[in-house]
C-alpha cells in the first residue's frame, strides 16, 4: 500500500498576524460550522478515491485549528478515521496558538488521538509579540505548555521567528533560552520574511527591520544554541531531538503523497499537484455539486508534473533535508544518473562550496544559507 | 478635387512651447471646421503614435487638410503642419516651416514666453512667415493674458494686443482663430506653369505604398504618371499616386499645384532618398534650383544596443531596419562588445530621439534591450595626422597615439525667472559651460546665453534644470561646432575586469566625481553574489574611486506552508528567470540596467 499524509485547512484566525500571508480570516461562529461540515463532506468525497493508500501522518494546519472546539476536532479526526485507511500509529498534528486554547480543549484534542503539538509562540518578548500583532504574550504561552504537558502530549513543536522588527540579539537570545529551558521535542525557527500583501510588508517604512548583520547573527545563534542542548537540524529551518522529527514535514520534502482537504489545501498524489479552491463560495460549490470521479474533481491549477519537474522537484525539495538526496534514489526512480541530468550544476556548486556530493548529495553549512540560490540551479530551463 | 483658387488656401503651422497647448488647438480647428464630429476625436489627433500621445510631444510632424466656410461666405483650404515640438527635432520644425506661409504663435496665459517658444518663433520668422499670436489657456486662475500680450510685443516684437483669447482645452475663442488664419496669413504665391519645385517636409514608410512623402509644391504641378526627381539626393521615380492629407488618412486626387500641401507616392523604397528638406523636381522638366536649406542630418548622440538575449540579435536587426524605414535620421551600424555580445551602435539627433527609438523597439517589437551610456561624437586627432570621428569610447586609440581631442559644443539658450538665475548659472558652471550674456527679458526673467559641451548636457541636464528652477526654466540649444578639451576615457572594472560596455569619456575634471558615482550606482544595481565584488573606477589604468558588493550570505525562504510546493517553485523561477536577465562579465552577473546607469547620475 502507499502511503498517504492528509493537511486539513483551518483557515480561521482571531485575527490576521502582521507577517502572515496565508489563507485565513476571521470567522463568526457560523461560518466556522458550515465550513465544517463541507469540510466533513469533503472528506467523505474524497475517502473512496484513497483505498489503496495508507494514512501516515494527519496535520491539521491554519489559520490557526486551535480556533475550532475539541470536539470539533474530534470530530474530524472520527470522519478521516472512519473513512480512509490508518496505519497502526499515525502522527497527528495540530497547530495551536496561545490565546485560543483552554486545558479542557487540549485534553480533548488528546484523547481524540492527537499525538503531536505545534504552538506558535514566535517570540518570548512581549513587545515583539504585539509587534508581529499575535494575540497572546509569554505568560499565556507558558500556560498552554504546561497544558499541553499535562494533558498529555509528548512531543511538542515551538514555532520562533526571528528577524522581527525592534528585536536584538539580546532578545532573540533570551527567547530561545527560555524556550530550551522548556525542553520542547521539537523547534521551527524561520526568520521573518517580508510577503505581499501583508501588513508588514505595506508598512516596512514605518518599521525597523534587523539589518541583514544581525539577521545573520540571529541565524547563527539559532543553529549554535539548538545543537549545544541536543537538537539537530534536520531541515533548513526545523530542530529535533532525536527520534522527534517531523514525519509530515519531511513527506513534504520527499515527495511523498499527500492530501490536503479544506479551502485552499494544496495536494501531491502521485506525481499530480493540485489545490483545492481558495474562495468559500467556490470552494462551497465543488463540493456541494461534486461527485467526484477522480482526484483533482475539487481542485484547480492541476500540474501533471513532467519527468523533468519531477527531477527539479527530488533535487530542490530534496535539498531542504540535510540528509539531501540520495544517488541511488534518483537512478531508481528516474532511471538515469544525477549527474547525467546535472552533473554541471553539481560539479559547480561544490566548487563554490555549497554542496556535498558524494552519495548523498547534501548542502553545505554556507549552502544552507544561500539555500534559494543552489535549489535555483536545479531548475532545468 | 476641383481647382483650388489659389487665394483660398492657407498653409500654416503652430509654433509653441511644450504644454502650451499647441496639439489642443490643432484638435480645436479640426473639430471646428466640421471635418470630425467630436466623438470622431481621439484626444489630440494629429499626435497619433501612441508614444507621442502619452509624453505629451509632437514627434513626427503630422499634417491636415481641412476645409472652412468663413465668415465672409467664401470656403478656405487650410493646411495645418503640425511640428515636432523638441528640440532634438529641430531641421525638421525647419522644413515644416519652410513649407508653411504662416505661423499661429500659441502661448499659455499663466507662463508666458518661454525658451523653445522664442527659439520657434525665431526660427519662423527666419523663414519669413506671418505670425500672429494667441492666448491660450485664459480660463485658468493664474492667466495674465494683458501680462503675456505685452510680453509677446517687448520680446518678440510683433503685435498682440487683438490676438485672440482663447481655452483650446474648452474650445473658447476658436472661430477668432479661424477668422484670424483667413485675415492675416497669406495665401501662397507660386505658378502651377513653372516647372514643378516641391519642398519635402515629412515622409511615411507605407508597406504596399512605399515611402508616402509629404511636400508642400512651391512651383509648378504634380500628378500621376509625372517623373520626378530628388535634386539633393539624385532619386528618381514615377509617380504612382497623389494625394492630401484628411484626418488621419490619405486621399488621392488628380493633381497637386503651385500653393497646395499633399503627398506623392512612387514606389520609393527607402526614406533615405526623400530626404527631409530635398527639392523634388519634374525629370523631364526641371526647375533652375533647389529650394534653400536643405541639409544633411547627422546624429549627435550614440549609444550601442544590444538584445538582452543574445539570439535576438536577427531580431534587433530587423527592427531597427524597419524603424529606418520611416526614420532617416536613425543611423545604426553592427558591433560587438566583450560584455554585451553582438549588437548596433545606433545614431540619434538627441536623448529624446534615442528613448523613443527605446521604447519603440521595447514596445512595438517586443524587443529587451542592453543600452549602453549614450555619448556624442568626439574628434580624435591622432599623433600621425589622422583625425577619426569617435562614437564608441571602446575604440579611443592608445593615449600615446593621440595628439589631442576636440568634442561638439553647443549654444544654449535658457529662459529663467530671475530668482532661480543664480542656481542656474551654478549648474551651467559644473556643466563646463562658458558664460555668454544676460538678457532680462522683463523684470522677473532673463535668458541666460552658454556654450555648453554637448556630453555634459545628454545625460540629466534637462532634468537638473528643471529641478534647480522648479521647473520654471526652459532650454534650447543648437549645435556651434568644435573645440579642443582635456577628454579621458573612463574605464570600469567590475571584479577586476574592465567591462567595455561601461567605459565612457568624460572631461578629466570631472572623471573623479563621475567615477566615484558610477560606482555608487553600480553597487546598488550589482546583486550580490557569493564572493565580494570590487567596483573600481579607472582613467589610463589608474584606479581613482572603488566601491564593494558584499558577498551573499544569506538567501533561504522561510516556511513552505502546507505543502504548496508550486509557490515554493515559483519563487525559485523568478530567480533563475532573474538571472537570465543579467550579462555574464567573468563570473559577474550584471544586470541589464546597470548598464544604463550612468544615465542615473542625477545629483542629491
Amino acid at each position: 500500500m502507499r502511503e498517504l499524509s492528509l493537511y486539513v485547512h483551518i483557515p480561521f484566525c482571531v485575527q490576521k498576524c502582521r507577517y502572515c500571508d496565508f489563507l485565513s480570516y476571521q470567522a463568526s461562529v457560523q461560518e466556522k460550522e458550515e465550513y465544517v461540515k463541507l469540510l466533513m463532506q469533503e472528506i467523505v468525497l474524497q475517502a473512496p478515491l484513497y483505498r489503496q493508500h495508507q494514512v501516515i501522518s494527519v496535520f491539521f494546519g491554519g489559520g490557526t485549528p486551535s480556533v475550532l472546539d475539541g470536539e470539533i476536532i474530534e470530530k474530524i479526526l472520527c470522519k478521516l478515521k472512519e473513512t480512509f485507511v490508518f496505519e497502526s500509529n499515525p502522527e497527528i498534528t495540530i497547530e495551536v496558538n496561545p490565546g485560543t486554547i483552554t486545558e479542557e480543549k487540549l485534553k480533548i484534542f488528546f484523547a481524540a488521538g492527537v499525538n503531536r503539538l505545534s504552538i506558535g509562540l514566535q517570540s518570548a518578548n512581549d513587545e515583539e509579540l504585539r509587534c508581529l500583532g499575535r494575540i497572546h504574550d509569554y505568560k499565556t504561552f507558558l500556560e498552554t505548555y504546561e497544558w499541553a504537558r499535562k494533558a498529555g502530549f509528548q512531543n511538542i513543536n515551538i514555532d520562533l521567528m526571528s528577524a522581527i522588527p525592534g528585536q536584538s540579539e539580546q532578545s532573540y537570545r533570551e527567547t530561545l533560552m527560555k524556550v530550551l529551558a522548556l525542553q520542547p521535542e521539537h523547534i521551527s525557527a524561520y526568520s521573518l520574511i517580508l510577503e505581499e500583501g501583508t501588513w508588514f510588508y505595506d508598512h516596512q517604512k514605518e518599521l525597523v527591520f534587523p539589518t541583514e548583520e544581525e539577521d545573520r547573527a540571529f541565524y547563527e545563534l539559532t543553529g549554535q544554541m539548538l545543537s549545544d542542548k541536543g537538537y539537530h537540524r534536520y531541515e533548513i529551518s526545523n530542530y529535533a531531538k532525536e527520534g522527534y522529527e517531523c514525519l509530515h514535514n519531511k513527506v513534504y520534502w520527499k515527495r511523498g503523497d499527500y492530501l490536503g482537504l479544506g479551502l485552499g489545501a494544496a495536494s501531491m498524489v502521485e506525481e499530480v499537484r493540485w489545490n483545492n479552491k481558495r474562495t468559500m463560495e467556490e470552494y462551497k460549490e465543488a463540493v456541494q455539486n461534486n461527485k467526484i470521479l477522480q482526484r483533482t474533481d475539487l481542485g484547480e491549477n492541476i500540474e501533471y508534473l513532467t519527468q523533468e519537474e519531477q527531477m527539479e522537484e527530488f533535487m530542490f525539495l530534496g535539498l531542504r533535508l540535510t540528509e539531501g538526496v540520495r544517488k541511488s534514489d534518483f537512478k531508481q526512480k528516474f532511471g538515469i544518473p544525477m549527474e547525467t541530468v546535472y552533473g554541471e550544476v553539481l560539479e559547480k556548486m561544490q566548487q563554490e562550496g555549497l554542496l556535498v556530493v558524494e552519495e548523498s548529495v547534501y548542502l553545505t553549512a554556507y549552502g544552507m544559507d544561500v539555500s534559494n540560490y543552489v535549489m535555483a540551479q536545479f531548475l532545468l530551463n | 478635387m476641383a481647382v483650388v483658387d489659389q487665394s483660398k488656401i492657407r498653409n500654416f503651422c503652430i509654433v509653441a512651447h511644450i504644454d502650451h497647448g499647441k496639439s489642443t488647438l490643432a484638435d480645436r480647428i479640426i473639430e471646428k471646421t466640421g471635418l470630425l464630429t467630436s466623438r470622431e476625436m481621439q484626444a489630440q489627433v494629429l499626435d497619433n503614435m501612441e508614444l507621442e500621445r502619452e509624453r505629451g510631444i509632437t514627434i513626427k510632424a503630422q499634417t491636415v487638410r481641412i476645409v472652412y466656410q468663413a465668415k465672409d461666405g467664401q470656403e478656405y483650404i487650410f493646411n495645418l503642419i503640425d511640428t515636432p515640438g523638441h528640440v532634438d527635432f529641430n531641421y525638421e520644425v525647419s522644413r515644416s516651416l519652410a513649407a508653411c506661409d504662416g505661423a499661429i504663435l500659441v502661448v499659455d496665459a499663466a507662463q508666458g514666453i518661454e525658451a523653445q517658444t522664442l527659439a520657434n518663433v525665431y526660427l519662423a520668422l527666419d523663414h519669413d512667415l506671418d505670425v500672429f499670436p494667441v492666448i491660450n489657456k485664459i480660463d485658468l486662475p493664474s492667466a495674465e493674458p494683458d501680462r503675456v500680450k505685452n510680453q509677446i510685443e517687448d520680446v518678440i516684437g510683433i503685435e498682440a494686443q487683438d490676438a485672440p483669447m482663447i481655452s483650446a482645452k474648452n474650445g473658447i475663442g476658436i472661430e477668432e482663430v479661424l477668422e484670424a488664419i483667413v485675415e492675416k496669413i497669406p495665401a501662397p504665391t507660386g505658378n502651377a506653369d513653372n516647372p514643378l519645385q516641391a519642398l519635402i517636409f515629412d515622409s511615411v514608410y507605407d508597406s504596399y505604398k512605399g515611402v508616402i512623402v509629404f511636400c508642400r509644391i512651391m512651383e509648378g504641378r504634380i500628378s500621376k504618371g509625372t517623373s520626378v526627381k530628388m535634386m539633393a539626393t539624385g532619386a528618381t521615380a514615377e509617380v504612382v499616386e497623389v494625394g492630401y492629407f484628411g484626418a488621419g488618412q490619405f486621399i488621392p486626387c488628380e493633381e497637386l499645384s503651385a500653393g497646395m500641401v499633399g503627398y506623392f507616392t512612387a514606389s520609393i523604397k527607402n526614406v533615405k532618398d526623400t530626404a527631409v528638406g530635398d527639392t523634388v523636381t519634374d525629370l523631364k522638366n526641371p526647375c533652375a534650383e533647389p529650394l534653400p536649406g536643405y541639409k544633411k542630418v547627422n546624429s549627435m548622440v550614440y549609444c550601442g544596443m544590444y538584445p538582452a538575449d543574445g539570439a535576438k540579435y536577427p531580431d534587433l536587426r530587423d527592427a531597427l531596419e524597419k524603424l529606418q524605414l520611416n526614420d532617416a535620421s536613425l543611423n545604426y551600424e553592427p558591433e560587438t562588445s566583450i560584455a554585451l555580445g553582438f549588437g548596433f551602435r545606433c545614431g540619434f539627433l538627441g536623448l529624446l530621439h534615442l528613448e523613443i527609438i527605446q521604447e519603440r523597439l521595447e514596445r512595438e517589437y517586443n524587443l529587451d534591450l542592453v543600452t549602453t551610456a549614450p555619448g556624442v561624437i568626439y574628434r580624435v586627432h591622432k599623433t600621425n595626422g589622422e583625425m577619426i570621428e569617435l562614437t564608441n569610447p571602446s575604440n579611443l586609440p592608445d593615449p600615446s597615439e593621440i595628439d589631442y581631442m576636440e568634442e561638439p559644443i553647443v549654444s544654449a539658450e535658457i529662459m529663467v525667472t530671475t530668482e532661480f538665475i543664480g542656481p542656474i548659472m551654478q549648474l551651467c558652471q559644473e556643466r563646463r559651460g562658458r558664460y555668454i550674456s544676460t538678457e532680462y527679458i522683463e523684470a522677473t526673467r532673463a535668458l541666460l546665453k552658454y556654450e555648453l559641451p554637448l556630453n555634459e548636457i545628454i545625460y540629466d541636464f534637462f532634468d537638473a534644470l528643471k529641478s534647480r528652477s522648479r521647473g520654471y526654466a526652459s532650454f534650447d540649444y543648437e549645435m556651434k561646432g568644435y573645440e579642443e578639451s582635456k577628454l579621458v576615457k573612463l574605464d570600469i572594472l567590475i571584479n577586476k575586469e574592465e567591462v567595455d560596455a561601461l567605459s565612457f569619456i568624460v572631461h578629466a575634471d570631472s572623471a573623479y566625481e563621475r567615477g566615484r558615482r558610477m560606482c555608487e550606482k553600480l553597487k546598488d544595481e550589482i546583486p550580490r553574489h557569493l564572493f565580494e565584488i570590487p567596483i573600481q573606477a579607472a582613467v589610463g589604468g589608474k584606479v581613482i574611486a572603488r566601491e564593494t558588493v558584499r558577498a551573499m550570505r544569506k538567501d533561504v525562504l522561510a516556511k513552505c506552508y502546507g505543502g504548496d510546493i508550486t509557490r515554493k517553485k515559483k519563487l525559485l523561477e523568478k530567480q533563475k528567470e532573474g538571472k537570465k536577465r543579467m550579462r555574464q562579465v567573468g563570473n559577474v552577473e550584471i544586470p541589464q540596467s546597470a548598464f544604463m546607469s550612468v544615465l542615473k547620475l542625477d545629483e542629491n
